[in-house]
């Protein structure tokens, strides 16, 4: 059988043709799904993180290589739900209220999908009954809010209310970013966690599910 | 035509304006409202925002129009009015700058990313050389396309603005990578600057980014790219959050401050951009020689 680095360098390099057929061999060859996300594709992302992190990718990179991920994941997903194992976490994706800047929230949404998780993105604009409802009656686990606007920013914390009124602050984690956000911003108005990156916002919800 | 940009720096370097969207904000405009639409519902603030940027020293203005293209207000179901909002607010700017200052109108971007799919070249290009023609009509001096952060959609706009016959100035913001020196699409000054120049930009620039000591060396290696002037419209710092507010700790003296370094890194039009006010323009002015 070809050496499945091959996949892994497919991904890194955002190969999306590769990468798919890759794919397809390998599980023809009867290589598990979950070993091919969790040994090589995962991983690759994870260095496509770090060097975005180190400035040697930037956002160009970061899309390519999420959409070759992408490309095999349509292929294992269905045999992942098949064989009854569950995505990481629904994830529910916004920019908030008033603000209609959707660039930002769509790279996070990329990695995220590309980190392996449900994503479920809501749009711009996004009120915070909309939250509420993704949490509530699509089982959400993760929000995740973004903000171009220092006018918008307040939005976030009045969908944190909006989901303690709802009674299910507790049943999820709460990430937020966006050009204008800070860790400390963040830590006042009660959100679990702040990721600067698009790459970090996956680190950082995995790191919070772990919590 | 280019001619109207070197008549104007022929007596030195040129003081431009300040943030639109705060001042706005402070005459009333409520956080998710449209700006643009204001040209058509509140003209008489618009001026008011105008004429405080000529009082206080600017030789150029720009317009409320920065947001004023199809697809941007299509989102907002007013993409019938992208001819009336950009006529309006060149003309607003217009009589509020006399003869006193220039107007150089405003084009930002679409809010759409052509590398994912959401956009492409040739919507692009409709929907610029649409905005590009009407700010034309209303009687621009020149335009500005400001806020790009994707050299290719920046490219696409310079295209068709160039179709409206005005001179271009085409900025882009400079926040991303270790030293905040990179486009968000990673490019460099050094690019950014080689490729306007060569798809025919009449001024090359910076706008916005992480604060206005960052964009000293980013002029710099701009300036030693190309034989454009160079414009520079940095932000007064990060904004914080203090008590709910939002808050820009730069103070315009320590903005002031930078310009002299500005200058000497070969700065020809200096300005400012989110956080700034008019007391930022009459900062700056007091730095320039001979005004």
């Amino acid at each position: 059988m070809q050496d499945l680095k091959a996949l892994y360098e497919a991904v890194l390099n955002g190969d999306a043709k590769a990468s798919k057929e890759l794919t397809e061999q390998a599980l023809a060859a009867g290589v598990s799904p979950l070993a091919l996300v969790n040994d090589y594709m995962v991983p690759a992302m994870d260095e496509v993180g770090k060097r975005f992190e180190c400035n040697e990718y930037f956002v160009p990179e970061l899309l390519i290589s999420a959409r070759a991920m992408k490309a095999s994941l349509e292929l294992i997903r269905p045999l992942l739900t098949a064989s009854g194992a569950k995505p990481l976490a629904k994830v529910a994706i916004g920019t908030v209220k008033g603000d209609l800047h959707d660039i930002g929230k769509n790279l996070v949404a990329a990695m995220l999908e590309g980190g392996g998780f449900e994503v479920l993105d809501l749009g711009v604009n996004v009120a915070p009954e909309q939250f509420v409802n993704a949490v509530r009656e699509k089982g959400a686990t993760v929000v995740a809010m973004s903000a171009l606007l220092t006018t918008t920013m307040p939005s976030m914390k009045s969908t944190i209310e909006a989901l303690k009124t709802a009674g299910v602050r507790d049943k999820v984690k709460v990430i937020i970013g966006g050009a204008p956000i800070t860790q400390k911003y963040a830590d006042e108005i009660g959100a679990d966690g702040y990721s600067e990156s698009a790459p970090g916002a996956v680190t950082l919800t995995k790191k919070q599910l772990a919590a | 035509m280019a001619n109207r940009i070197s008549d104007l720096l022929g007596t030195g370097p040129v003081v431009t304006d300040g943030a639109w969207g705060t001042e706005l904000q402070a005459r009333g405009l409520l956080s998710g409202d449209i700006p643009d639409l204001w040209n058509l519902t509140r003209p008489d603030l618009v001026g008011e925002v105008a004429h405080a940027y000529v009082e206080a020293g600017s030789q150029v203005i720009l317009t409320n129009t920065f947001g004023a293209n199809r697809l941007r207000l299509d989102a907002h179901g007013a993409a019938g009015q992208v001819e009336a909002i950009n006529r309006r607010g060149v003309e607003i700017s217009k009589s509020a700058a006399g003869n006193r200052a220039r107007v150089f109108a405003s084009m930002g971007p679409s809010g759409k990313l052509l590398m994912s799919g959401e956009t492409t070249v040739a919507e692009l290009t409709t929907a610029f050389a649409e905005q590009a023609q009407a700010l034309a009509d209303g009687g621009a001096d020149a335009i500005v396309i400001e806020t790009m952060s994707d050299l290719d959609e920046a490219k696409a706009a310079l295209a068709a603005a160039k179709s409206s016959g005005l001179p271009v100035v085409v900025c882009m913001v400079f926040d991303a990578g270790k030293d905040k020196d990179r486009t968000m699409m990673g490019a460099t000054p050094e690019v950014v600057a080689r490729e306007l120049t060569a798809a025919g930009a009449d001024v090359i620039g910076a706008n916005c980014g992480v604060g206005i000591e960052r964009y000293v060396p980013v002029c710099q290696r701009l300036r030693a790219a190309t034989d454009c002037p160079i414009w520079i419209k940095a932000n007064a710092g990060l904004p914080v959050m203090e008590g709910g507010r939002v808050v820009y700790r730069t103070t315009p003296e320590e903005f002031a401050c930078h310009v002299p370094a500005l200058l000497a890194a070969g700065a020809s039009f200096i300005g400012g951009c989110c956080g700034t006010s008019p007391a930022f323009i009459r900062a700056v002015c007091t730095k320039l020689p001979g005004r």
